[in-house]
């Protein structure tokens, strides 16, 4: 499984992405589990939110940090959460 | 033992709230304790809110309403509700039974995440048995309720010598019905399961065969179901990393507000458990006696006291090694390098007798009649 570059991004309806202000994280909640995000991960996955796909997500956070070259690591990433279930494409 | 002031302590993580010890079923292997009957106090919807609100801000966030059987609560939507105002991602979990696809929206309306349903076999016969109510039908049709209105579909499935063999067909329910995560939880044995644990342990063959065809079924469905498997420990080498630690991570709290570091605590002697009426979450979690009894590693004895795994597995559980060994500071007899490991063989060796003999005594259900005994 790995990212379509077509398709539109949507996160889980099975899991819930939320700030913890005890721990200072955004986090995946999921039955019984969570995982902790780093920051960079945590705002790919803010912008799945079912209104872009792969580029408009890069464009995006390139315009947000004023930089570029990050698309190699936004594929890894989305795969990963993919694989993962935290987001899904049609 | 405890008390030492180097141990940094971590927040709580997980709260369990047991809301009642009522259920209309009679699992022989429940974890409640034997002597339920005798803590039939509730606290009110009110303690219940405190305890929600006092424990999210000290940084829980997963939260499991379980019982006994929630659904017997009257006020579980307020407290969903609460609990979801609070931020906490909340679990029920469910028998099922009770359960109508009316109050399945109204839960969901009040903000609930997730339920898991428990059935206790594939066929209707064995799971009314083991259940000790007529249940079958009405649980599969709340798992197809709960997938129908969009929450994560969470079966359960406790297994033991009564249905082990049964496992193909669980796997294969558990995919007919949709799930989205399947918990296939081998006995643990306390409570109930303790009592009736000659009647409970499958043989090791039995374990085997149950692992295998469970393994070459998680590969299989690897796309669309998630399977935690929790492993029989009796025939591991090494003990489980038994609550992520002491007073780590999870706070328990009994129906009568009873604040327990693991589900099984209460029945530990001379924790002097403290109750949710007398203090505050962070008092209990921060300055308490139980709390901090087996908190780090300066509580314990050899040979975890110099082993280079003590990190690890924490010396395993203090339940099993009070239940098995009469001192709750030994080694989980589950390592093969406690001095007490010869129990858990001699417990295998006495549950493979039963297994193999034809006059096997009965099971003993958990209702309150016979929670009158202990
Ligand atoms: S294990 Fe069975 S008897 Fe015990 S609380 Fe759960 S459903 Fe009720
Ligand atoms: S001796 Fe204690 S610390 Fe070492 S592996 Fe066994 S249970 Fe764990």
């Amino acid at each position: 499984m790995s990212i379509n570059p077509e398709q539109i991004i949507h996160f889980s309806p099975l899991h819930r992405l939320q700030w913890e202000e005890a721990q200072q994280k955004d986090v995946i909640l999921y039955p019984e589990g969570m995982v902790e995000l780093n920051q960079s991960s945590a705002e790919i996955l803010k912008l799945c939110d079912g209104s872009r796909a792969l580029n408009d997500i890069v464009a995006d956070l390139e315009e947000k940090f004023s930089t570029t070259g990050l698309k190699n690591d936004i594929i890894a990433f989305l795969d990963v959460a993919l694989q993962n279930g935290w987001i899904k494409q049609d | 033992m405890a008390g030492s002031n180097k141990i940094k302590i971590t927040p709580p993580r997980w709260l369990l709230a047991e809301l009642t010890y009522k259920c209309p079923l009679q699992c022989p292997y429940c974890s409640n304790p034997l002597d339920y009957s005798k803590h039939n106090a509730e606290i009110s919807t009110e303690d219940w809110k405190r305890v929600l609100s006092e424990a999210r801000k000290m940084g829980a966030v997963q939260l499991g309403f379980s019982g006994g059987e929630p659904l017997v609560r009257p006020d579980l939507p307020e407290l969903v509700k609460h609990a979801r105002d609070l931020g906490y991602y909340s679990n029920l979990i469910t028998s099922g039974y009770g359960l109508t696809e009316e109050k399945i929206l109204q839960l969901k309306e009040a903000g609930l995440d997730h339920i898991q349903v428990s059935i206790q076999a594939s066929t209707q016969d064995l799971n009314d048995h083991i259940a000790g109510t007529e249940s079958f039908q009405s649980k599969k049709e709340v798992a197809r309720l709960v997938k129908k209105h969009g929450y994560p579909m969470v079966l359960c499935v406790v297994i033991h010598r009564e249905n082990i063999h049964q496992m193909p067909e669980i796997l294969a329910m558990a995919e007919e019905l949709g799930a989205d995560y399947l918990e296939l939880a081998n006995t643990q044995y306390y409570g109930w399961a303790h009592a009736n644990r000659d009647l409970l342990m499958p043989t090791k063959e039995q374990y085997e065969k149950a692992e295998k065809i469970a393994q070459d079924f998680k590969e299989k469905v690897v796309d669309k179901m998630k399977i935690y498997y929790v492993i029989p420990d009796f025939h591991e080498k090494r003990p489980k990393a038994c609550m992520n630690g002491w007073g780590t991570t999870f706070l328990t709290i009994a129906p009568d507000g009873v604040a327990l570091p693991c589900h099984s605590a209460r029945e530990l002697p001379g924790l002097d458990c403290p109750n949710v009426n007398d203090s505050s979450i962070s008092e209990i979690w921060n300055e308490s006696k139980a709390f901090n009894f087996f908190r780090g590693t300066e509580w314990m004895k050899e040979p975890c006291a110099s082993c280079d795994e003590k990190e690890k597995d924490f010396g395993g559980c203090r339940c099993q090694a009070y239940l098995l060994t009469g001192d709750m500071h030994n080694t989980d007899p589950v390592c093969d390098k406690s001095p007490d490991n010869h129990v858990i063989q001699e417990a295998i060796a006495s549950a493979r007798e039963s297994a193999l003999s034809d006059g096997e005594k009965p099971l003993i259900f958990r209702n309150s009649k016979n929670s009158k005994n202990f």
